[in-house]
């Protein structure tokens, strides 16, 4: 039994142009999925349906064999243990860096303040950034700021972890302080699903990769058979395009 | 990709596009507009005294001349002087400006944005004193009826404690219907955006509430709930007093209008800050209280202050269920005394208090602005 599985899920907004037109995936524990496809194929949907930031509209999804979608499901619950980061960080500009770790915590977890605080101080010494504790957000760099935004996630302790295109929004030359944190974090076995633009990093780290398109998984394999044999035509015309730009 | 290989590719046959020549200009002369401005400065001087001698004449009715009104007032219509200062150093400067436009363009553009300048500066403070001026007239218009009307000012220091102590009402009015608004308000925005099905009946009758309240006037609202409520002889009700209804329905009307500036707050406050409070487990509650209400806050007070401002200047409405207020008080006195100036007592309080609100209002405004510009 996989840890996440995903069973013929559709989805739709709004009930017009279907977006996910039954996706099946599985994700085993300590892996890291990678999803590619060309934009708005729907990987940031699914990654939110897989929390439930999205209901969906068909199919199931399942954490430990346990059904998580559909009615009646505690999404709050679900969202405790499946943490997600966005392409875009969503830092609270209200809280200084260390609040916007401890506040889940504190408030959802009911850990003590300096549990909470002891923790995020460990968790942002390991990313080089606990002198920072007490700025606010806005006098962060983006690469900071998106490091920051993962140990928020992270501070939940989740079962997965899900990462929206988390460099997409960064100046090249923070990507690599970015995606260093994730290479540490498939060192210590995380579970991670990510949707990423960044095909070499993917070729590195994923233990799968799935290639979505038009509201389907196309081809999944390791990344070696994707990357360099892919079997579907639309794989390759994809992988094609990425390597004309450069991007590979 | 096939396109930008094309457009790399540089037609080298042609001749290069000739380039255009700029070509300097002169500035255009402010001669004239310095000269308008030397102009106006006398005439406003001229007019100035002018009204100091009507003034001295209605003040001869009065029997109220004295040697000092009299030196104060001459003092008064000198200052307009002052405005040749910059009107005759604008003149002096564009005239210069002409002359070095035969020289160097530079400098004749650097000195006839000077002298436009100075020239301006006269003509509008000399356009502020001729407004003085007209009010000046205006009072003393026919026999002083204007300032004798309005502005008796032994009346008013007659009843100014009467006035001042009646104001206190007013003050206790706003001060407590704001405290309560601001907690109605906020009950108000909340329910109108309960999520979800379950939620739908609750929105709608907040929603019914918030169009009620915002329709209606101020003035109905205190009256039916004034004069209506009392009639129900209904417990707890009919043991309140005329100030209470009055804190009642301010704060019936103004949490309406407070809970959509609540709401337009919230609303302003961009999803993917929902999107990532959720994600973390909090609940919808948890988010507006942690997340989005502590960011919405700091937009709304500018909006927030402006609607306790109206409030205010409303609580002199509370007068038709005949609460004492202050303006009510004054409306008494005036109708004894055959005279408003204890009226001008109150329109004077209302707007001292209302001066500084609103110079935080702007500050608060700008302070925003300034955020948004530094990209905060
Ligand atoms: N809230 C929404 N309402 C309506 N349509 C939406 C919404 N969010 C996404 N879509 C549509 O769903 C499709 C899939 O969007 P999605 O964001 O999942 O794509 P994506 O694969 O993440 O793309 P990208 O690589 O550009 O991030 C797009 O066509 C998009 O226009
Ligand atoms: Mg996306």
């Amino acid at each position: 039994m996989a840890l996440v599985e995903i069973r013929d899920v559709k989805k739709s907004y709004g009930g017009v142009v279907p977006v996910l037109k039954g996706i099946t995936l599985d994700v085993e524990e300590h892996q890291v999925v990678c999803l590619i496809g060309p934009s708005g194929c729907g990987k940031s949907t699914l990654l939110r349906c897989i929390n439930g930031l999205e209901t969906i509209d068909s199919g199931e999804i399942r954490l430990h064999g346990d059904r998580v979608s559909g009615p009646g499901v505690d999404l709050d619950a679900l969202r405790r243990d499946v943490g997600i980061v966005f392409q875009s960080f969503n830092l609270f500009p209200h809280m200084s860096v260390v609040e916007n770790i401890t506040a889940a915590p504190i408030k959802v977890l009911g850990q003590s303040r300096a549990e909470a605080r002891e923790r995020a101080m460990e968790l942002l010494a390991r990313i080089r950034l606990d002198k920072k504790a007490d700025e606010f957000p806005d006098r962060l760099s983006g690469g900071q700021q998106q490091r920051v935004a993962i140990v928020r996630a992270l501070a939940m302790d989740p079962i997965v972890l899900l990462l929206d295109e988390i460099t997409s929004a960064l100046d090249p030359e923070l990507v690599s302080e970015v995606l260093d944190i994730v290479r540490d974090l498939r060192q210590e076995g995380m579970t991670m699903v990510l949707a990423t633009h960044e095909m070499g990093f993917a070729k590195e780290v994923a233990s799968k990769v799935c290639f979505l398109y038009g509201g389907v998984v196309h081809e999944e394999g390791p990344p070696s058979q994707i990357f360099s044999d892919p079997h579907d035509e639309r794989t390759r015309a994809f992988l094609q395009r990425i390597i004309e730009a450069g991007r590979l | 990709m096939d396109d930008t290989s094309e457009a790399t590719t540089v037609d080298r046959t042609r001749a290069p596009r000739p380039t255009r020549k700029w070509m300097p200009a002169p500035p255009k002369s402010v001669v004239g507009l310095a000269v308008t401005a030397v102009a106006v400065a006398a005439a406003v001087l001229g007019a100035a005294f002018l009204t100091v001698g009507a003034v001295r004449g209605a003040l001869g009715e009065l029997e109220a001349e004295t040697a000092w009104a009299d030196v104060w007032l001459y003092a008064a219509a000198a200052s307009a002087v002052f405005l040749f200062v910059p009107a005759v150093k604008g003149l002096e400067t564009a005239l210069k400006a002409r002359r070095l436009a035969r020289v160097d363009f530079a400098d004749a553009r650097a000195a006839t944005a000077d002298a436009g300048e100075k020239a301006k500066l006269a003509i509008g403070y000399a356009v502020a004193v001729l407004m003085v001026l007209a009010f000046g007239h205006f009072l003393i218009a026919n026999e002083i009826a204007v300032g004798r009307t309005f502005f008796d000012v032994g009346l008013i220091f007659e009843t100014f404690h009467l006035v001042g102590k009646a104001f206190w009402v007013n003050v206790e009015i706003f001060v407590i219907a704001e405290v309560l608004v601001l907690i109605w308000g906020l009950l108000i925005a909340v329910a109108r955006l309960a999520p979800g099905r379950a939620g739908a009946p609750i929105r709608l009758i907040a929603t019914a509430y918030v169009d009620l309240f915002r329709g209606l006037p101020a003035i109905i609202a205190i009256y039916l709930v004034g004069f209506g409520l009392p009639l129900t002889d209904l417990p707890v009700l009919r043991d309140m007093t005329p100030t209470m209804f009055a804190i009642l329905a301010l704060t019936l009307t103004y949490g309406a209008y407070v809970s959509e500036v609540y709401r337009s707050g919230i609303e302003s406050v961009h999803w993917s800050q929902t999107a990532a409070a959720r994600s973390l487990g909090f609940s919808h509650g948890q988010t507006l209280r942690f997340v989005v209400v502590p960011q919405a806050v700091r937009r709304i007070i500018p909006p927030l202050l402006n609607d306790f401002i109206s409030l205010q200047k409303d609580t002199a409405l509370v007068s038709v269920i005949g609460t004492v207020d202050a303006f009510n008080q004054a409306k008494i006195i005036a109708s004894n005394h055959f005279n408003l100036s204890s009226v001008t007592t109150v329109a004077v309080l209302f707007v001292l208090i209302t001066i500084p609100q609103a110079r935080l209002v702007d500050k608060l405004i700008e302070r925003d602005q300034k955020r948004m510009r530094a990209g905060g």
